[in-house]
């Protein structure tokens, strides 16, 4: 062992590393990813139908859709689902509904404040601090940029 | 005058300490793989009743514990020691199982390695005169593992190939200074091999290193090569480290590949279980040592055989700083006659 050193060992163990099968992986969240957003615009389009305002309606298949994400997560459906569709189910908002349930359900044991409150941001935390960060800094350039026009 | 010690990193056994008993116990999926038929109690359900995986590991290593005793035919009042460790923080698997048991008590943190860092160290109390009967035990569960090394168990993930599953399971075994074998003959501590793996999800690639090291420490300190045992069981280093082990080995001049697996691969059908690069977890050699192999030496299919439990000694939190994985193995050589 002495005679590896250890940029060429971790070269050599990195091959040994069975590659991901990336054309599979991409048509499987393609799909997947596919019919999550057919089942919102089937939800969006029965709504528009219902007489709904456009406001309504956006909102309306958002919260069906988290809902919809949060129960699946609940009956164990959606973490079989995520195996499969990989991005294509993480990022539809029915993925970050699962993100935020899914610790939430696991960390109950320790309890609903110090378990199911503060655990429930471990997956979903980065997306909202980073999400929410980078729309303030996009807006301050709008603004810049605009001159508030 | 260190008159066990031979070579480096080996101690001799003048009195080896007899293997009296074991007993496991593994989860449901464990219970599917091929070695079913050799662990002595199979969970329907991996909670066993409990409030918390966490709840049901210390559970499992608490009967896991009772077992091995009952078998031995021994009782709680002559066991000196108890050694035990699992993977989670603070060892509490072990903490929570010994505080049920009047035994004096010794934790030990060796990840992955602890069944054979335990076995070890209950080797030498006894054949230093310290102890009659030592049960050395080790635990690890599946979502207790997750929840605290990766993912809530209902996010929805995809897992790397190279990523292995925790065996849910404990073993336990009892030592004794007198008694009719098989025997541990020789321990092998291993020293930390850092080769600067940072990847959690390889932890065979990570302990990989460490293995190879402390086997060919082993061959150099006690004179044997790999034709002196029937079989070589590595803990759980995977399809992938067992490949490496296997490579690295040959090009140090030892072909081990018809007389070496490891347990991570042997205990589940990674093809149809869907465990990727195969088991890990202190219990996959725990469950795979007290189960399978003991048994077949017991039945005199295995003469002579070396066990090496690797661990990786990470935790999350040093990971996220950008330190390497720091890998061990220890090693320690069954004999069904004395040597």
């Amino acid at each position: 062992m002495e005679n590896m050193n250890k940029k060429d060992y971790q070269k050599y163990a990195e091959k040994n590393v069975p590659k991901p099968t990336y054309m599979k992986n991409i048509v499987l969240a393609f799909l997947v990813g596919g019919a999550i957003c057919v089942v919102g615009q089937i939800i969006n389009n029965w709504m528009s139908n219902s007489g709904f305002s456009e406001k309504a309606v956006s909102s309306g298949t958002s919260i069906i859709l988290v809902f919809i994400g949060a129960l699946l997560t609940g009956l164990g459906i959606y973490d079989k689902i995520g195996k499969i569709g990989g991005a294509g189910a993480a990022i539809p908002i029915t993925g970050f509904s699962n993100a935020m349930v899914s610790p939430a359900m696991e960390f109950k044991t320790e309890g609903f404040i110090f378990g199911v409150a503060s655990k429930m941001f471990i997956i979903a935390g980065p997306v909202l601090v980073y999400g929410v960060g980078s729309s303030i800094v996009v807006g301050i350039l709008h603004l810049l940029l605009t001159k508030g026009r | 005058m260190a008159v066990k010690k031979l070579g480096s990193q080996t101690v001799k056994f003048q009195n080896p300490p007899s293997i009296r008993s074991t007993y496991t116990i593994v989860g449901p999926k464990e219970g599917e793989g091929p070695l079913k038929q050799y662990f002595d109690l199979i969970l329907e359900e991996d909670k066993w009743g409990q409030e918390s995986y966490e709840k049901s590991e210390a559970k499992i290593q608490e009967e896991a514990i009772k077992g091995a005793i009952s078998n031995g035919k021994l009782t709680n009042k002559d066991i000196d020691y108890i050694l035990s460790g699992d993977l989670l923080n603070q060892i509490i698997s072990s903490t929570y199982t010994a505080r049920q048991f009047s035994i004096p008590y010794y934790g030990l943190y060796g990840a992955c390695s602890t069944m054979t860092e335990s076995l070890s160290l209950g080797a030498m109390l006894i054949d230093g005169g310290f102890a009659e009967h030592i049960v050395c035990a080790t635990s690890s569960h599946f979502s207790s593992a997750e929840r605290q090394f990766r993912f809530p168990l209902e996010y929805g993930s995809q897992r790397n190939f190279a990523a292995q599953w925790t065996v849910t399971g404990a073993g336990a075994t009892i030592l004794s200074s007198q008694g009719s074998g098989p025997y541990i003959t020789y321990a092998t501590t291993g020293k930390i091999v850092d080769m600067g793996i940072k990847d959690p999800s390889n932890m065979g690639g990570a302990m990989a290193p460490a293995a190879v090291d402390t086997l060919l420490t082993h061959f150099k300190d006690t004179g044997y090569s790999p034709s002196d045992y029937d079989y070589i069981f590595s803990g759980d280093l995977g399809k992938v480290g067992k490949a490496i082990v296997i490579d690295l080995m040959l090009n140090e001049g030892y072909d081990l590949s018809n007389k070496y697996t490891d347990c991570g691969v042997e205990i589940f059908d990674n093809d149809n279980q869907d465990t990727h690069a195969g088991g890990s977890g202190c219990g996959c050699a725990a469950a795979v040592f007290n189960g399978y192999i003991y048994k077949e030496i017991k039945k005199g299919n295995f003469g002579r055989i070396l066990l090496m439990a690797t661990g990786a000694l990470h935790s999350t939190i040093i990971n996220q700083q950008g330190e390497s994985i720091p890998g061990i193995a220890h090693a320690v050589t069954i004999d069904l006659n004395k040597g």
